[in-house]
């Protein structure tokens, strides 16, 4: 119950944010009988009506995990947060098997196993990757390579 | 006999030896794809998506490599149902129902094998019928101005909000979604950035394929994070495989009634193959009465599901192609890959570049020989798949997904918005709001979009030009009928429930 009223209180606010940066949209000389402004102000409209009928019918709660599950959840976002900015900088090989062996670890949590999964897939793929589909991947971080 | 020029034209694509080397390995990997628990037809199509963009191969390979590896997922996916009940997508959650217990009951290669035949027998006609509907319906759609087209955009998120999911407001809320962010960038027709907060990064507006992926690959990685990879692989042994003929013989027309239920189904915009399998399974159990015994592994309840929904998957394509409406999730991966190739699919799409859908067309008719080959004999082949821990699967699957999407633009923003997809993915996922209207809303917003515009500058701003045309009168009514109608079909449309240990 709660989790739905949350969730049609939150939809309404964000789309009647949504309208109103829309009533902000810069129109040209050149407008059109409806301009750039309406369908998104249309859109937000229906999104806001629809956030308020779920929030006063709300369904049953999910069953949200445990505050560790949460917990393991938020690492995971955390690490793909910082592979996402790593992949540049420190080349394919290392962020890779280090965050394929951290997510690995949150689904079955056996070190050893994690370790090899990691190394493994950043190897295989890699190789399947530069060398099967031919991807302009760089393997090392720039330092290496002189 | 334009039809038969035209299939020679087709045949002569896709026999040639590239091609169809694409295509037996689109089968073969969709296959996989489909088997593997957790990576069902849609999750799989949307993480080769990039990587086929970056392979730099032409339209029609491209879009050849593809189905057959949709086409092979529909296929595939039943072997994970069967021998594990753990329906890789949702179409396969009937399969389940007989399936598994006819495994349980020692009859495991039987039942791959009926299900392999049916999945055959669906997809074949069904293939056969996007071939005869496919030119008949564009062009009907030649008619089709900017009224009835804004009209088809919201007959499909209708009847997909209405039929596919529990909840109309949730489901609702979910095309909004999708077509706010669609919004997101430059406006056509005035040149001017919109509801880009001034971020330089979105001037491009978001890219389907960051979305697609996001919210069906990643989301799924967070599940099974949450789930530990607890509830996979109580796994049933699979002994030696014969075919029983005697039970595909007895099973004829069923397979033959429920193709064409799942045809007609997956024609339907918005509904899809989830509506296909079990409106054909629901059909033949109230067919066959209580004594069949529907539910305790009877060769009939195998047939029919698969063959219902390998024929959606194959109607499903009809309104895809010539009307550029994608009738379910994974057609609405194809359509962003259509998109990607810059082919514009619609009526024009059958006379401008006729090699392109007679190819693809072609290469089904194949795909669908060459699956039942991969599904009968070698079945035992992809069973070995299974043994694929989740975690090694799902690192994987990340890992594929970030260089996928990596390799499309190169930038870091693009990554963070697919991880930002995934964890919206997972919480809309576990509150009940269905996130395939969030692909159909970022594909066909500005589609939705422009079509207004110019119906509206076409009628000099008036609104009544939306209602004007008999055939636009038609598409609202049906898309009101398919919003409000399930509300009160609820009862009687219940879905029956996934058996447990």
């Amino acid at each position: 119950m709660a989790s739905d009223r949350i969730f049609g209180a939150v939809v309404t606010l964000v789309a009647l944010a949504y309208v109103a940066s829309a009533t902000q949209i810069q129109t040209s000389f050149l407008a059109d009988p409806v301009g750039p402004r309406m369908f998104p102000i249309m859109v937000g409209s229906v999104a806001a009506l629809c956030g308020i009928l779920v929030a006063l019918s709300p369904d049953e709660d999910p069953d949200w995990p445990a505050l560790r599950t949460l917990g393991a959840l938020a690492i995971a976002v955390l690490v793909l947060v910082a592979y996402a900015y790593s992949l540049k900088p420190l080349g394919f090989l290392i962020p890779t098997a280090i965050v394929a062996a951290i997510l690995s670890y949150q689904i079955n949590p056996r070190k050893p196993q994690a370790a090899m999964a990691g190394v493994g897939l950043s190897v295989g793929l890699f190789f399947i990757f530069k060398f099967a589909l031919g991807l302009g991947l760089v393997a090392l971080p720039a330092v290496f390579n002189g | 006999m334009e039809l038969l020029a035209n299939l020679a034209t087709g045949f002569g694509i896709a026999l040639s030896p590239f091609t169809l080397m694409l295509a037996v390995f689109g089968c073969f990997i969709g296959t996989i794809i489909g088997a593997l628990p957790g990576l069902g037809p849609s999750n799989g199509v949307a993480i080769l998506i990039p990587l086929t963009f970056s392979m730099g191969l032409d339209a029609t390979s491209a879009l050849v490599l593809m189905t057959a590896v949709y086409y092979g997922a529909m296929y595939g996916g039943r072997i994970s149902s069967i021998l594990l009940n753990i329906p890789g997508d949702e179409p396969a959650l009937m399969t389940t129902l007989d399936g598994y217990p006819m495994a349980k009951a020692g009859r495991a290669g039987d039942a791959l094998v009926i299900s392999g035949v049916a999945s055959f027998t669906g997809a074949f006609l069904s293939t056969v019928g996007l071939m005869l509907l496919a030119p008949l319906l564009a062009r009907i759609a030649f008619q089709f101005g900017p009224a009835e087209y804004f009209a088809l955009y919201l007959l499909a998120f209708a009847t997909l909000g209405g039929i596919a999911s529990n909840n109309q407001a949730k489901a609702a809320i979910a095309s909004c979604i999708g077509l706010g962010i669609s919004m997101i960038g430059v406006d056509n027709n005035s040149g001017l950035p919109r509801l880009t907060f001034g971020n330089m990064h979105l001037f491009d507006g978001v890219d389907f394929l960051v979305a697609i992926v996001g919210l069906f690959a990643i989301a799924e990685v967070f599940f099974f994070i949450e789930s530990h990879g607890k509830n996979t692989s109580i796994g049933v042994k699979l002994e030696k495989i014969t075919v029983p003929w005697k039970d595909i013989w007895d099973t004829r027309w069923t397979q033959l009634r429920c193709s064409l239920v799942g045809f007609v189904a997956g024609v339907l915009p918005g509904a899809g193959a989830s509506l296909g399998s079990f409106l054909a399974y629901m059909s033949e159990k109230s067919l066959a009465g209580d004594k069949a015994g529907f539910g305790t592994g009877v060769a009939k309840g195998v047939a029919a599901p698969e063959a219902g929904n390998n024929a959606a998957a194959g109607g499903a394509l009809v309104p895809m192609l010539t009307l550029g409406v994608p009738g379910s999730g994974t057609t609405a991966v194809l359509l962003a890959l259509l998109m990607t190739l810059n082919i514009t699919p619609g009526p024009t799409l059958f006379t401008e570049r006729p090699e392109v859908v007679w190819g693809l067309i072609a290469s089904l008719l194949i795909a669908n020989f060459v699956l039942l080959l991969m599904n009968v004999p070698m079945v035992k082949v992809f069973v070995k798949i299974l043994s694929v821990p989740p975690w090694v699967l799902l690192p994987g699957v990340t890992m594929i997904s970030f260089v996928g999407i990596y390799s499309l633009s190169g930038s870091y923003f693009d990554l963070l918005l697919m991880v930002a997809f995934g964890v919206l993915g997972w919480v809309l996922r576990k509150l009940d709001v269905p996130t395939v209207p969030i692909i159909l809303g970022i594909l066909l917003g500005g589609h939705m979009e422009d079509a207004l515009r110019r119906a509206m500058v076409l009628s000099d701003g008036d609104w009544t030009y939306l209602f004007s045309s008999g055939i636009a009168i038609t598409l609202w009514i049906v898309a009101v009928a398919g919003f409000v109608a399930p509300m009160f079909l609820r009862g009687v449309l219940k879905k029956p429930q996934r058996i447990t240990d």
